[in-house]
């Protein structure tokens, strides 16, 4: 069936590059480093996950009788605390950014190699500290840290779980740092800035996120432990400080870090959607420009966190008014990708699934985020399981899914080898259903009115959290599944070098990648997504010789019925 | 909203399922066929979405703008979310934890605060919720339009027993609730207000004539008064609030800086019966009797579940039940009037 045989595993490459565990931790090669980054945060995941889990578990009855009050806080705390500090901001650009962008631009290395290796020593250094926070007892202030709960009231490590978070803060600025020089000054020759892919250009905008406002973050982090030790006043009324100042200066970064964590899965599946349809993808200036728009007027709405936070009706109205505004561009990404497959030639291979998958959970996701922007709604919405339900497809039906279909995308390109395409769909598919039982019953359970971070409930809201807790065990196989199907194609999976038939400067060099990427730079003479077309107007047919890559996987004429 | 929304989103999905469906690959090598990008498209479903979401932004700021403009002629509510509880005041002296009772039909307007740190009251049913902050009131107000029990959340999250600040809040026909104002009737908050201002001697300068070294307080509250400044400030409870505990922040015009604060000395529940006091001044409520013999409210457990309607059980939260509020005993004159009930006291907190 398939012609692999004419496909070579190359002899040197990347991983056999030098073998010790000196050649891994001392590596300044950004290929290997995504591979670390790749290790960690899946740690990291299923860490978070097991929390959610437990949380699932507890909410299956109203009367909770599995953990403690104290015990279950602790829990979200470090759920959100773990999945978007350890796993949702690095996801994408530490992994994939940092295996891609230098290949997808030409370049051999990232600008500062060692700055590179120096950001994943302290997001180690962070995560093993946070473990420890963990052991030693955890943290109950919710991922948000309001004060004053968080500098007065609650007695567990909070200045410990800052400083966490606070170094961290600088492995994600070193990354960001990183990667905007070498957009500026690494591409390869002929590589302006509209032929760069657009999962550059998200990158780029990420990273800009990512140095301008992780300081800000700091900033609260340090004052927050400053006042919890030194009772200096700035967030305790009681000290002559104003607990919402915290709130702002929290959502000044966090609300930031959201589009930190999604415009690299925008940046994804906008790749994802062009390799599939065999397409330019439709408007591709305006996808690069609203990823820049997105990034911008992202830094302007944090206020749409605090509608009821005290603060003025017309303070309010501003911040709802330029939430709308930033509603613009991510819609105008989807009506492209939606454009994007009309007249294309569409295949469904599990990286395609997920990219599916993600428009559809996006476009719910960002929906109720209007819900949410509207006053008048939040009003009664905030803090519900509406909430929770929107960022989690956001979050999770979004970048997660961008994250896996990403992964299955470039797998091939790292390893060399495929994973199992039958398994890869059926995971993708049992991961779909799955993450809509989790998460569309908190929907309704949050409009009928349950708040987040309650171990315990109403009776009436049982019937939505055991369909939740259901959709949730689902949800954990279908992520559970990859981790064994990827794991066995590194050694038994057929080898393989472009099998997608992609276009991209990723895929000129062999699978897996020589060290130095590039024997010598690339001139790049075309613009991104170049496939054939058929002309318009013409019938498609079978067109000999227009294929161009002779090693090709049998794609899916068979499957390509939508599932 | 949901049915522009969810067409929208209903529409693009359909787009995407019968263009995945229709222009799938058929077979090997399959290209795409060359569209026309048409910049029509483009900056349409660029401009279109911003002139629905304006209308949407619009609609919505209305609706706000409505919930959060208090009607005049309320019955007021004083509210303290405290760790983990609800206390509630009226002005004729009932005083409820967990539990309010409001008339059908009448706009109640909550004035609120917290005692630790920051709570949410949340009603669902009625659609409000307003962040309670510490040291700083907030209001929110609803016009119960049907009789019944509904859901009280804290939807803020405020540490150990969160999930446990519920209560219920229950909406009584106009003559059900005359019953019950009377039937738990206490003193009014003015006059116990009024005990705590002589007590802490604010009347030795408040004194209420010509020579007295402080302002006259008869009929200000939510009046404008003008400062040293020159700046004019509304007397509302944050401004009250703030002239106890840092009386030099802002001076009346005319008066010296004499005024020693009271910060650490009061909870938010004295602060709320001298504001009382202050709003009653000059309408000469204390030659009125109190509305009749008081009885005590029937003491609840802490962050308990009075009917019974949650799954809450009391016990359940280490924490140290709430003493019930003792019944003071009828004031025969304002001298003697019952000691302001000391409630059970904040958790101390605890640091690292
Ligand atoms: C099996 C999958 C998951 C389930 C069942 C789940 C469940 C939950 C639940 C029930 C909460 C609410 C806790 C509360 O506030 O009362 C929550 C909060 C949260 N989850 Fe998840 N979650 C899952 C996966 C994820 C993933 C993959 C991410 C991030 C990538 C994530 C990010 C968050 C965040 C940021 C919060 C807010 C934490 C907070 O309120 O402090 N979750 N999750
Ligand atoms: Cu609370």
């Amino acid at each position: 069936m398939t012609p692999a045989a004419t496909v070579k595993f190359p002899e040197k490459h990347y991983l056999n590059e030098g073998f010790g565990w000196k050649s891994w931790l001392l590596t300044t090669d950004h290929k290997r480093i995504g591979l670390l980054y790749l290790v960690s945060i899946t740690l990291m995941f299923f860490l978070g996950g097991f929390f959610a889990f437990l949380i699932r578990l507890q909410l299956l009855t109203p009367h909770g009788e599995f953990l403690k009050g104290d015990t279950y806080n602790k829990i979200f705390t470090m759920h959100g605390v773990v999945m978007i500090f350890f796993f949702l901001i690095p996801s994408i650009p530490a992994t994939l950014g940092n295996f891609l962008l230098p290949l997808m631009i030409g370049a051999k290395d990232l600008a500062f190699p060692k700055i590179n290796l120096l950001s994943w020593y302290i997001f180690i250094i962070g995560a093993i500290y946070v473990l420890w926070i963990i052991m030693v007892g955890g943290l109950d202030t919710g991922w948000t840290l309001y004060t004053p709960y968080s500098t007065k009231y609650s007695n567990t490590n909070v200045i410990a779980a800052t400083l966490g978070v606070f170094v961290l803060g600088f492995s994600s600025i070193l990354t960001g740092l990183n990667f905007i020089v070498t957009t500026h000054k690494m591409r390869a020759p002929g590589m302006t800035w509209f032929r760069m892919p657009l999962f550059v250009w998200a990158l780029y905008a990420t990273s800009l996120i990512q140095i301008l406002a992780t300081p800000v973050l700091a900033i609260s982090m340090v004052l927050l432990a400053a006042e919890r030790f030194a009772g200096i006043g700035i967030f305790d009324p009681a000290l002559g400080g104003d607990p919402v100042l915290f709130q702002h200066m929290f959502w000044f970064y966090s609300h930031p870090a959201v589009y930190i964590m999604i415009l690299p899965s925008l940046g994804v599946v906008s790749e994802l959607i062009a390799a599939f349809a065999r397409k330019k993808p439709f408007g591709y200036k305006f996808i690069a420009v609203s990823s820049m728009m997105i990034a911008i007027f992202g830094f302007l709405v944090w206020g749409h966190h605090m509608f009821v936070s005290t603060m003025s009706v017309y303070a309010g109205m501003v911040f709802s008014f330029i939430t709308y505004f930033v509603a613009v561009p991510s819609g105008v990404k989807v009506f492209n990708w939606t454009a994007t497959l009309y007249k294309g030639s569409i295949a469904f291979d599990t990286p395609m699934l997920y990219a599916i998958g993600f428009i559809g959970l996006f476009i719910i996701g960002g929906l109720t985020g209007l819900f949410l922007a509207s006053m008048g709604l939040d009003q009664h919405l905030h803090d519900t399981y509406f909430v929770i339900a929107h960022f989690h497809f956001v979050m999770v039906g979004g970048a997660v899914m961008a994250y896996f279909g990403g992964l299955h995308y470039w797998w091939p390109k790292m390893f060399g080898r495929m994973y199992p395409e039958g398994w890869g769909r059926l995971s993708a598919l049992i991961v779909f259903i799955g993450f809509i039982l989790t998460f569309f019953p908190q929907f309704v359970v949050g409009y009928l009115g349950m708040p987040r971070r309650y171990y315990i409930y109403a009776p009436e809201f049982q019937v939505w959290n055991v369909l939740s807790t259901a959709g949730s065990t689902i949800l954990a196989i279908g992520y559970i599944l990859p981790l064994f199907y990827l794991f066995w194609s590194l050694k038994y999976g057929p080898v393989v070098d472009n099998p997608w038939n992609a276009k991209g400067l990723e895929w000129t060099v062999a699978s897996p990648p020589p060290w130095d990427n590039f024997a010598e730079t690339p001139v790049v003479t075309e613009d991104a997504y170049n496939y054939p077309l058929h002309p318009m107007g013409e019938e498609p047919q079978l067109a000999p010789g227009q294929d161009p890559m002779p090693g090709y996987r049998m794609p899916s004429e068979t499957g390509a019925t939508g599932d | 909203m949901l049915a522009v929304c969810g067409g929208v989103g209903l529409t693009i999905m359909i787009c995407i399922t019968v263009f995945a469906i229709k222009y799938r690959r058929r077979y090997e090598g399959q290209l795409a066929i060359e569209t026309h990008e048409s910049p029509w498209a483009e900056w349409g479903w660029t401009i279109v979405p911003f002139f629905v979401f304006m209308v949407m932004f619009y609609w919505s700021a209305i609706i706000f703008f409505k919930h959060t403009t208090i009607p005049k002629n309320t019955l007021d509510v004083y509210v303290t979310g405290k760790q983990w509880m609800w206390k509630f005041q009226h002005l004729d002296g009932q005083r409820e934890i967990n539990q309010l009772h409001v008339p059908l039909g009448r706009p109640v307007r909550l004035v609120m605060s917290s005692e630790d740190v920051i709570h949410s009251f949340f009603v669902p049913a009625f659609r409000i919720h307003m962040d309670v902050l510490p040291k700083k009131t907030s209001y929110t107000w609803f016009e119960a339009t049907k009789t019944g029990t509904f859901h009280l959340f804290c939807s803020q999250y405020c540490g150990t027993e969160h999930a446990g600040m519920i209560g219920s809040v229950i909406v009584m026909e106009p003559q059900d609730y005359e019953k019950w104002l009377i039937s738990n009737s206490q003193g009014s908050m003015a006059i116990r207000g009024q005990e705590l201002f002589n007590k802490l001697a604010c009347n030795a300068c408040h004194t209420g004539n010509a020579q007295a070294r402080a302002p006259y307080l008869n009929n200000l509250y939510r009046k404008p008064i003008t400062l040293e400044s020159g700046e004019q400030v509304i007397v509302d409870e944050n401004y009250i609030r703030e002239s106890i505990y840092k009386p030099n922040a802002k001076i009346a015009a005319g008066y010296a800086n004499i005024m020693p604060s009271y910060e650490g000395q009061l909870t938010e529940e004295e602060i709320q019966l001298l504001v009382a006091y202050i709003r009653a001044m000059g309408s000469g409520f204390d030659q009125m009797p109190p509305v009749s013999n008081p009885t005590g409210v029937q003491p609840y457990p802490a962050g308990g579940n009075p009917d019974g309607s949650l799954p809450y059980k009391a016990g359940q939260a280490n924490q140290t039940p709430a003493t019930g509020v003792p019944a003071p005993k009828a004031p025969t004159s304002a001298a003697e009037a019952p000691k302001a009930p000391q409630s059970s006291k904040t958790q101390p907190s605890k640091k690292e």
